[in-house]
């Protein structure tokens, strides 16, 4: 990835964050939110992190934007805020992040004395070797025709322009791998809805009044 | 190229805004924002740890079916939380966290 491409998209998602923090309408909280989330994407997608890129737009910007502003209007939150903030807690606010972000520089620093991670190219080379471990054999153990190869290996090995299909070794590694945990995603899902239905239906009861 | 290091030091800079906003603001919506902020640096990390560790000439992708599973959750989070906000204001006609203060006892 360009290093002026990190350069701004790194700034792009620090900048919405502090625009989340220091907004005071809610409304244009959840957009600078939005703005940080587009910034951390183009990251995503500077590190060869197509799919959970996109994912993270789609979701985030498209699904859960909209769910925060829908709530935000539903609950008609346009008077801004107007309390002070409190010292001690401007002060805690300040001090216990810095403290944090010191210690994980800390931990940067320590981490790799001496030798630094390199960012290695993925290259058409290199995907023609990685192509092997995804070769489909016949009973023989000749290697099958390319028409009948997986598209991971049709992908990464094509003639003209080899991509890294990125979308099918995602979904690769999560049925190989992560089936497990994948089907308890669908359980806390379906979960989830429920217990959204359950709590957002109005009773009719007449709700205690010491709640 | 950015190093990873470099990587590491933003997904720290938006985790610490996100902590900032946690305890800096009253209002509960944009607390919970600041929360999906910190999930998310979080999984900048993973998936910067996923590209610069190849395995065979490929990224690690068990970082990003990670990065995966914590979007469903935040997704699944965000709409319970936003519902119990609702009815939360049915209850008390604030979202304000300084005037939520019945759990103190």
């Amino acid at each position: 990835m360009d290093t002026l491409a990190f350069y701004l998209f790194a700034f792009l998602s620090v900048a919405g964050g502090v625009l989340l923090v220091a907004l005071r309408n809610p409304v244009s909280s959840a957009l600078a939110m939005v703005l940080s989330f587009v910034g951390l994407a183009g990251l995503f997608i500077g590190l060869n992190a197509y799919f959970v890129g996109i994912v993270q737009i789609l979701v985030y910007a498209g699904a859960i934007m909209v769910l925060f502003i829908f709530i935000i209007m539903l609950l008609d939150l346009n008077d801004e805020e107007t309390v002070k903030f409190r010292s001690s807690s401007v002060l805690a606010g300040i001090i216990i992040p810095l403290l944090l972000l010191a210690q994980i520089l800390g931990v940067i620093q320590a981490g790799h004395q001496g030798e630094e991670a390199e960012f290695e190219e993925i290259d058409v080379a290199s995907m023609k070797v990685s192509a092997e471990k995804f070769v489909r054999n016949d009973d023989d153990g000749k290697a099958l025709p390319r028409s009948e190869q997986s598209a991971i290996y049709k992908s990464l090995t094509h003639e003209k322009s080899p991509k890294l299909p990125d979308t099918n070794l995602i979904g690769h590694t999560i049925f190989k791998s992560y089936n497990f945990p994948l089907q308890v995603m669908g359980a806390l899902l379906l979960v989830a809805t429920i217990g959204v239905v359950v709590l957002s239906k109005r009773t009719h009861k007449q709700a205690p009044s010491e709640s | 190229m950015a190093s990873l290091n470099e990587f590491l030091f933003v997904s720290g800079l938006l985790f610490a805004i996100g902590l900032a906003g946690v305890i800096l603001r009253r209002n509960i919506i944009v607390i919970f924002m600041c929360l999906e902020l910190m999930l998310a640096a979080a999984s900048l990390t993973l998936v910067a740890f996923s590209r610069f560790h190849l395995k065979d000439g490929l990224p690690d992708y068990n970082g990003q079916v990670f990065v995966f599973f914590i979007i469903t959750v935040a997704a699944a989070e965000v709409a319970v939380g936003l519902a119990i906000i609702v009815a939360l204001y049915r209850a008390r006609q604030t979202i304000n966290v300084e005037d939520l203060t019945s759990m103190r006892g």
